[in-house]
């Protein structure tokens, strides 16, 4: 395997304090060696890109990949493919498909099928994700699972959830809530507030999830066990999951890109690509979320890739599943909603996608340390993003910012120490002809994967 | 004439000169309702469709009669024989209404945008016959013609909306034409019933019927679905009834020439009295027949919009020597 010696660039690595301009020298598929002055010998591929900035590879712990059920909207492989695109390197891959991924063999299979990314499988809490018998999270750990999650829905009987969090408390594993009353959600559609009312679509009321955030937070208290909110979506949530860590439980949560950039006046459009679960909420809450984002209420910034099919969303708005993809606008929209926008420093938005997740799921990724693997983003946090149907390396088109040019561009992807994802550099400014030639020669190298 | 817009999708946005024009052409189809011979030649080779997928008598019967009383033909697509029991999606069903060549499609359909999304796969014009619980403007325009005839100018009248509100399309087009013409409108019902942060759209809320019709101009009733009762909106109809139904005493109470309007169909002894229903400050069979003439006069202003373009585009074909 080639040595790569990624050459004079800001070098951000949340997880050991970085943020300086040294050398990165990759080699065995670890980080070899970190500092000023790397000489690089004729094995090594050197790479010096003006402007850009070296990171962990992003681990996104919130995807879903469709696969087994719904190879026409993703499978392993097209996901991983759009998560390098993304500059994400490990992901988490939520078990809704068809089947559940409830079996050690189902764990195995999802596992073991991502190559051009670490796919960390999260399995069910419990069978068939319908609330009642616990999955088995022993088995299931032990084939790989790295978390448990009926993700889609709550589980909602309190004694379940209680049980199934004593449970993996033993095996030392997080369990991950979607937090939904569905009692509470009833028919609604979108967000309850004056956008619902304007449209006539039925009304989520943020109770619907707050409910479930105050009673998971109290189940995992009373347990001592390690809990993470998913899709962390209304200014209640926020509030509720500030003053749990403020009385040490060891809870953790995340939100997604669209909760800190839309609003539930854009569903007024009746735009289908804007149906999602949790709802896109107020602009109240938006800035609540922005403010968890910046005090550290919220931990992880996430994608919940969900990829759907145009006839599937070419429908009504009701009938539209709810659902958006992500993975390849998870860093251009935390750059150009946070970043551009003075409330996070680069560092931070960094630490919420790469060593703060892997914390959360307990897996070793999102570092740059000298030893680590070397899972590795390299992109140019002021390069332009026009994002288009095309661009997409997903096989699901929908997404609400189609349309939309954003900033953060990611230049390179490396896992395991080998390029998965390389920009087109000659496209690119300050590219060298011979940088060119070995874009040409790692796009060989991505497709025979 | 002030009418340029290619569909009619709600009244959400719509400017107080567009509405005046609308009342002032269905003057004049009004008119032609009470002739001998009710019809004219005006849509005459115009196609339109009447996809109504949510059963519907009334509003389809009366986009109908305006149809054919303009000499359109016609043509009837409804829920039962609809393609979505096939498996289509709406997408598909535009897509073959728009390969037929239809001129203008009047839809009622249960999802709330649903003619929206139509707009974007068909050519021709849209009307909305009711888009679950958005809006439902051409009820909303025959309601302010009624007002209009028997109020005049309706700037700075007291309006009354009574009823659920939160599911009401009817209420929602209300709103918007009544605030663009200046009228002062109230909502009253359960607090069940109350969308949130109505109160932003510029009304006044009260729980109080008293209060919400003792000084009104006029009251419009909506209908309370029986369905609601299991929804958990209504501890019963009775208590409904109780507290927000419209009898002859609480009529008593209103001003002496208060217009007591209903969009129907009217459940007599839940949401009004019969006696109230078809008493003399009743105007609820008035609204029926003035909306085929809005409706006319509707499909006649979507008509010359078109009719425009149509023309436009010969000349410039013609310029350019095509």
């Amino acid at each position: 395997m080639r040595k790569i010696l990624l050459r004079g660039m800001r070098l951000i690595d949340p997880a050991t304090s970085t943020d300086e301009r040294i050398d990165l020298l990759i080699a065995g598929g670890v980080i070899a060696a970190r500092g000023v002055g790397i000489v690089a010998d004729q094995e090594t591929r050197l790479v010096e890109l003006p402007g850009a900035v070296v990171a962990p590879g992003l681990v996104d712990m919130h995807v879903h990949l469709r696969e087994p059920g719904r190879e026409d909207e993703e499978t392993i492989e097209s996901g991983t493919r759009a998560a390098v695109h993304g500059g994400i390197t490990a992901l988490a891959a939520m078990p809704n498909t068809e089947p559940t991924i409830d079996t050690p063999a189902w764990v195995e299979y999802v596992r073991s099928r991502g190559r051009l990314a670490g796919v960390h499988p999260i399995a069910a809490i419990t069978v068939g994700r319908e609330g009642r018998t616990l999955a088995p999270l022993g088995e299931l750990a032990e084939a790989g699972a790295v978390a448990f999650s009926d993700d889609g829905r709550s589980v909602a009987d309190p004694s379940v959830m209680r049980r199934a969090l004593q449970y993996a408390s033993m095996i030392g594993r997080t369990i991950i809530a979607h937090c939904e009353d569905q009692a509470l959600v009833g028919s609604g559609i979108m967000n309850e507030g004056l956008a619902s009312t304007r449209s006539g679509l039925s009304p989520i009321p943020t109770v619907a999830e707050e409910t479930i955030v105050a009673r998971d937070i109290l189940l995992a208290q009373s347990t001592g066990a390690r809990l993470h909110i998913a899709h962390v979506s209304t200014r209640g949530s926020v509030k509720l999951v500030r003053r749990a860590k403020a009385d040490g439980v060891a809870v953790t949560c995340e939100t997604c890109p669209h909760y800190f950039c839309l609003t539930d006046d854009d569903v007024r459009s009746y735009d289908t690509s804007m149906r999602v679960n949790p709802p896109l909420r107020s602009a109240g809450d938006l800035k609540a979320i922005r403010e968890g984002l910046r005090d550290g209420t919220i931990d992880v910034v996430a994608s919940d890739h969900a990829p759907h099919s145009l006839e599937e969303k070419q429908v009504e708005f009701d009938a539209a599943p709810p659902g958006m993809i992500g993975m390849e606008t998870l860093l251009p929209l935390t750059i150009t909603h946070m970043v551009d926008t003075g409330i996070l420093s680069l560092g931070k938005a960094i630490a919420l996608m790469t060593v703060k997740p892997a914390r959360a799921l307990g897996i070793t990724a999102g570092t740059l340390a000298t030893g680590a693997a070397a899972d590795v983003v390299v992109f140019d946090p002021e390069g332009r993003v026009e994002v288009t149907g095309d661009w997409f390396r997903s096989l699901s088109k929908n997404s609400p910012f189609v349309g939309s040019t954003l900033s953060g561009r990611v230049l390179m992807t490396i896992h395991d120490g080998q390029v998965v994802f390389e920009e087109d550099l000659e496209n690119t400014c300050g590219s060298s002809e011979d940088n060119g030639k070995r874009a040409a020669e790692s796009n060989e190298l991505v497709v025979g994967v | 004439m002030n009418w340029t817009r290619k569909h009619l999708l709600g009244l959400e946005g719509i400017e107080r000169d567009e509405i005046i024009t609308i009342l002032d052409t269905t003057s004049r189809f009004r008119e032609i309702l009470d002739r001998p011979v009710k019809k004219v030649p005006t849509l005459r080779g115009i196609t339109i469709a009447n996809l109504f997928f949510e059963p519907s008598t009334r509003t389809r019967m009366s986009f109908e009669l305006a149809e054919k009383r303009l000499s359109a033909d016609v043509l009837n697509f409804s829920a039962s024989t609809s393609s979505l029991k096939k498996g289509e999606t709406l997408r598909d069903t535009a897509r073959n209404i728009e390969a037929m060549k239809v001129d203008m499609v009047v839809m009622r359909h249960p999802s709330p945008g649903a003619p929206h999304f139509l707009t974007n796969h068909i050519d021709g014009s849209i009307i909305n016959a009711g888009d679950g619980s958005h809006e439902h403007p051409t009820q909303a325009l025959l309601d302010l013609f009624t007002m209009r005839e028997h109020a005049g100018d309706l700037k700075g009248k007291r309006v009354t909306i009574v009823g659920d509100i939160l599911h009401s399309r009817v209420a929602r087009s209300d709103i918007w034409g009544l605030k663009a013409l200046g009228a002062d409108v109230t909502l009253c019902g359960p607090s069940t019933f109350m969308p949130t942060e109505v109160e932003k759209l510029g009304v006044t809320v009260t729980h109080d019927i008293r209060d919400a019709t003792g000084d009104a101009d006029i009251v419009n009733i909506l209908r309370i679905q029986r369905e609601r009762q299991n929804g958990g909106f209504l501890p019963s109809l009775r208590e409904y009834s109780a507290l927000f139904g419209i009898n002859a005493a609480r009529l008593r109470e209103m001003k002496p020439d208060v217009l007591i309007m209903h969009p129907g169909p009217i459940n007599r002894g839940v949401e009004i009295a019969p006696d109230v229903a078809d008493g003399d400050r009743s105007v609820i069979l008035e609204q029926v027949t003035n909306g085929v003439a809005v409706r006319m006069a509707m499909l006649y202003l979507l008509s010359m919009v078109r009719a425009s373009k149509r023309v436009e585009e010969a000349d410039i074909l013609a310029e350019v020597g095509a």
